[in-house]
């Protein structure tokens, strides 16, 4: 243990997670700084939510070490956990209470929490989810969108130093989608921690200063949005309708590119489009140059760095086959 | 090391915890508002109503037959009897089925629900919600011998004479007296239905399916009193938890001869302390993944 404040919310060491001889979580190495938005990325079955109850005493680990605020744990769980609010694998609640009474229920669970304040605490967090107008109706009359809003009030009944969403946005509309961008800036105003996790890019890329990318229960990426995009790979995207001629100009430069001939796909109209990733020693200019001085027509010419978007596919792979 | 020295908000870590009798009341709540309960409660009710109502209509026509559960002749010249008799017939079936709900839900039924990840996380201990559990399901063991034991003595009431009671020993005790007889029989039901809900909360813990746990529990229960009832097995019964379920016409003696009481207490308590040690390795080892 360290005497000095902790700089990590949340630190895994070598984390894993067998069922049988399945490897749900291998070695996760987490690093969540104090005070970030913290996307976890990852396409479903991917291990993610196995993560978070580890980081939560839910599930133990089968080896590896975790802190949360500091804190080893499981060891030291009864500490932690009042400090922490959650939203796990979507909301549960109980069908037959009103969304107030589930929160009472679950505020009253918590022996740090002050029954003097209960009623009050409980009526903030569901103003601050939207959720006053339905406080009094029972959660078997809610929506996906209203039962989520609800888990989140949940997550928020007490002062967190941290705060673990799982999916938060699963079910929510566009509008509530925002709200939740928007709660989550609010939170980490006061100085707590979000720990999101995620299968969609955008939302992490809107609302999360750090991320970290997780592939069949392996970590595959860890640090700021801006380290991330950097990893990437920068590339040039050319139209014209010289596509055999500007190939040949391009493999001159040393740029090995695709066709994208969207004639192929019986649109006639428009340009082919070649793209290719740009050696650092190949300036832009040079490729335009030589590219004109072949005759090739060139109608449009983009340099890009990589987005997250290419990054998060190249990582994780792309369609139905990310999840062994 | 002090957790609090980030400026984050640590008011919740500075405090002390309190005693959690806040939880206690929550499940009391959460069990009693439930409209199953209510349900449970309200059928349980009904058998001394239903009994009370056929010796009366039926009392005209063959008086004293002879035939049926133990003191179901006496209702007739005394109503107090009526719960005597509805307890002797809902032990064997109705009381299980009824506490194999309430105990096989405990935990299985927040684990189907999806609420038992946030309880433990609110957070509460893995030992303190199991004790909370056993604590309100012997509430409802109680509650249901009491709406019995109450109902059986309404409808008594009103049906048929009430007066001194006549002994199983002879001697005759008077009305005040036969009520707290009838109290402590509630009391030894009660009693001998913690052992049935020790192995509830147990089976419980290993399944996230509400519907099995309650299922199994019942099964067990049945099981126990045909082992009870095999004249081979005599050496076994002593050890069933069933055994003793019936014998509370012992405090129908005068002086009241506790023997019985106190040999289902123990009994009672042992299966509690083991089922119970079970419930607490199973759940407290166990990765929640509802």
């Amino acid at each position: 243990m360290t005497a000095a404040a902790p700089e990590l919310a949340i630190e895994t060491r070598q984390l894993t997670k067998t069922f049988g001889r399945q490897t749900v979580v291998n070695n996760l190495d987490l690093a969540v700084p104090r005070g970030s938005v913290f996307g976890f990325l990852g396409p479903n079955g991917s291990g993610k939510t196995t993560t978070i109850r580890m980081l939560l005493g839910l599930a133990s680990a089968t080896s590896g070490e975790v802190r949360v605020l500091g804190q080893e744990l499981p060891q030291q769980l009864p500490g932690v956990l009042p400090r922490v609010g959650a939203l796990i694998e979507g909301p549960g609640f109980y069908p037959f209470l009103s969304g107030s009474a589930n929160l009472i229920r679950l505020d009253s669970a918590d022996r740090f929490a002050s029954p003097a304040t209960r009623w009050k605490r409980v009526a903030d967090a569901l103003e601050r989810v939207g959720l006053t107008h339905a406080a009094g109706k029972k959660v078997k009359a809610y929506s996906l969108g209203m039962k989520q809003r609800l888990g989140i009030a949940n997550a928020l009944l007490t002062p967190r130093d941290l705060i673990v969403l799982d999916e938060p946005t699963n079910g929510l509309d566009p509008q509530g989608t925002r709200e939740v961008r928007h709660l989550v800036r609010s939170l980490t105003d006061q100085g707590t921690t979000v720990f999101v996790s995620s299968h969609l890019l955008a939302e992490i890329e809107q609302m999360c200063t750090h991320a970290a990318v997780m592939r069949a229960g392996n970590l595959v990426a860890q640090g700021s949005l801006d380290e991330l995009r950097q990893t990437g790979q920068t590339r040039i995207r050319l139209v014209t309708p010289d596509a055999q001629l500007a190939l040949g100009v391009l493999a001159g430069l040393g740029l090995a590119a695709d066709v994208d001939a969207p004639s192929e796909r019986g649109v006639a109209s428009a340009d082919p489009q070649l793209i290719a990733p740009l050696p650092e020693e190949v300036a832009a200019e040079q490729i335009v140059e030589a590219l004109v001085a072949n005759g090739v027509r060139v109608r449009g010419f983009t340099v890009a760095g990589s987005t997250l978007e290419d990054l998060f596919v190249a990582l994780t792979g792309e369609g139905f086959d990310v999840a062994q | 090391m002090s957790p609090s020295n980030s400026g984050a908000p640590t008011a919740a870590a500075a405090a002390r915890p309190r005693a959690g009798w806040s939880l206690l009341t929550s499940e009391l709540v959460l069990l009693f508002r439930r409209r199953r309960t209510w349900v449970l409660l309200a059928t349980l009710a009904a058998i001394p109503v239903l009994v009370a109502v056929a010796v009366r209509l039926s009392t005209a026509r063959a008086p004293g037959s002879g035939r049926g559960p133990a003191f179901l002749d006496q209702i007739t010249q005394n109503g107090l009897f009526v719960s005597v008799v509805a307890l002797t017939i809902c032990v064997p079936l109705f009381l299980p089925l009824a506490v194999g709900v309430v105990a096989g839900d405990t935990l299985a039924g927040e684990a189907g629900a999806g609420t038992l990840r946030y309880l433990l996380v609110a957070p509460v201990g893995r030992i303190r919600l199991l004790l909370v559990k056993f604590a309100a399901a012997i509430a409802f063991c109680l509650a249901a011998t009491v709406v019995i034991t109450a109902a059986g003595a309404l409808i008594g009431a009103a049906l048929f004479p009430i007066g001194p009671v006549v002994l199983l020993s002879g001697d005759t005790i008077g009305v005040p007296d036969s009520i707290v007889r009838a109290l402590l029989i509630a009391g030894y039901v009660t009693v001998s239905l913690a052992g049935l809900t020790a192995i509830g909360l147990f089976v419980s813990t290993l399944t996230d399916a509400p519907v099995g746990a309650m299922a199994a529990t019942v099964v067990i229960s049945i099981v126990a009193q045909v082992l009870d009832s095999l004249p081979q097995l005599d050496w076994l019964h002593p050890y069933l938890f069933t055994h003793y379920w019936l014998g509370f016409a012992d405090l129908l003696r005068q002086p009241v001869e506790f023997s019985s009481f106190s040999s289902n207490a123990l009994l009672q308590l042992a299966y509690v302390l083991i089922f119970g040690s079970l419930a607490i390795g199973r759940f407290t080892s166990k990765d929640i993944l509802s």
